[in-house]
């Protein structure tokens, strides 16, 4: 989706602002909602994609006014609503619809020790054919899917060079609206500073991307 | 989250039509005022994010969707057990062994797990070296991808829009406000975290700490150099998180 959260390129945002002494967490309700997350997960209705793409749906002007963890906070309700774990009604008045069951909740304070440790891997041991090798120069396809994807728009129909092989991972276009984890090789693709962005580029500058086979073509 | 990848919903249209109906009802006020005008539908929901994140959090639990003791080591992971000093460990231990660094830039999830750096948004890392010829740096232009067992969580100012739009257009205008000037004939490398890979920085070692501990070494390495945005200096000369 080409919406406000792919921000690469733009110039309009203002200086970046360092705090010295930053906190882990502004406030308490910030760590409360992104452990809310984390501990909802583990229900395993939606995976990182989804979450990620449900902060993206936020229309843009209240997206770019909101706080990180408020984006946190209405995409989590975004996806447990969708997923049929709660409902509006039950946001809105802050209690469970009379008559609904009590779940065993699957992350308890034992299991967190392991639930981190292990982590969630989005490497997929299947097999898949990989359409590029490293040294080979692909071109960025110009897709422009209103969906979930992570093909910056910056990118899109830029010439670079495969410097890298990661593995078969989870398509996060797929898998966010639902329609399948589709893994697929992941590359490290260079792009110089300069194919980007014209004379504006450093001349030995260069961005690295990440980049899912069916982001690419042959060049 | 193993465990959360593996059933996702199988709808079509997933999240299509859920979002704007939501959101509207979990925006800050600030920015509903205008709305709520017209529509008191979402009043019940409060304007302060800290008593609709304690309202969301009463309401899962009353369900069984979250226990509260697990939200507490949830947040107590994040603030105590993670963060910089196990990526300045990393660093320090590949600045004084060179087995281990060439580990840690051959295999790094392997070599930060000989130090018990794994765990949630750490499982695909690699690690980049910095050079006198090619300096790197980290960002995510989607959203705010970040090696939470070995950095923590993002600082803010990584998460800005204003540091994702810029690093990539104009990385060197960036390293100047945080003070760092890079030769126009060194390479300004920016990785831009699109994917699950994550990124750690390995700093170059100043000068002037031949024959120092690695916990010594561990505790000259910031934040900031191991995203990118600075470089490690000699003991006494420090400035930067």
């Amino acid at each position: 989706m080409n919406g406000v959260h792919d921000v690469g390129g733009m110039q309009d945002f203002g200086p970046i602002r360092p705090e010295a002494n930053e906190p882990v967490f502004h406030a308490p309700w910030e760590g409360r909602v992104l452990a809310m997350n984390l501990a909802i997960a583990a229900w395993r209705k939606f995976a990182a994609d989804h979450r990620r793409y449900a902060r993206e749906l936020i229309p843009p002007a209240q997206q770019l006014a909101m706080s990180y963890y408020e984006k946190w906070y209405a995409g989590l309700i975004t996806n447990m609503i969708d997923a049929s774990m709660i409902t509006r009604a039950e946001v809105e008045s802050g209690m469970p619809v009379p008559g609904s069951p009590k779940l065993t909740p699957p992350m308890t304070a034992a299991r967190v020790p392991v639930f981190w440790s292990n982590g969630s891997p989005k490497i997929r041991n299947v097999p898949a054919i990989a359409s590029f090798r490293v040294g080979q120069r692909v071109r960025a396809r110009n897709i422009n899917p209103p969906t979930h994807t992570r093909l910056p728009r910056y990118a899109r129909g830029k010439f670079g060079v495969v410097e890298g092989a990661r593995g078969i991972f989870v398509f996060p276009d797929s898998n966010a609206q639902g329609l399948g984890e589709k893994p697929q090789h992941l590359y490290s693709v260079r792009f110089a500073a300069r194919e980007l962005w014209g004379d504006q580029g450093g001349a030995k500058d260069t961005v690295y991307i990440d980049m899912w086979d069916d982001y690419l073509e042959p060049a | 989250m193993a465990e959360d990848e593996e059933t996702p919903l199988d709808r079509r249209g997933f999240l299509k039509t859920a979002a704007s109906g939501t959101v509207a009802a979990t925006v800050p006020t600030v920015v509903q005022a205008k709305d709520d005008e017209h529509d008191h539908d979402h009043q019940d929901v409060p304007s302060d994010p800290a008593l609709r994140a304690k309202a969301l959090e009463s309401l899962l639990v009353e369900k069984g969707l979250v226990d509260r003791s697990a939200l507490d080591a949830l947040v107590d992971t994040f603030e105590h057990k993670i963060g910089p000093r196990n990526g300045a460990r990393v660093v320090a231990k590949a600045w004084s062994d060179p087995a281990y660094k060439r580990r840690l830039l051959s295999d790094a999830n392997a070599a930060i797990a000989e130090l018990g750096y794994t765990g949630q948004q750490g499982e695909h890392m690699v690690v980049v070296e910095n050079s006198p010829t090619v300096h790197h740096m980290v960002v995510c232009t989607l959203c705010s991808c970040y090696p939470w067992p070995t950095l923590g969580l993002p600082p803010v100012w990584y998460k800005s829009a204003a540091y994702r739009s810029r690093v990539v257009i104009d990385p060197r205008s960036v390293l100047s406000e945080f003070g760092l000037e890079i030769p126009n004939d060194v390479e300004v490398r920016v990785w831009d975290s699109t994917a699950e890979i994550r990124y750690l920085v390995l700093p170059e070692r100043p000068t002037g700490t031949e024959g120092m501990s690695e916990e010594a070494l561990a505790a000259l390495v910031t934040r900031d150099s191991m995203i990118g945005t600075a470089k490690v200096f000699p003991p006494g000369q420090g400035v930067t998180p």
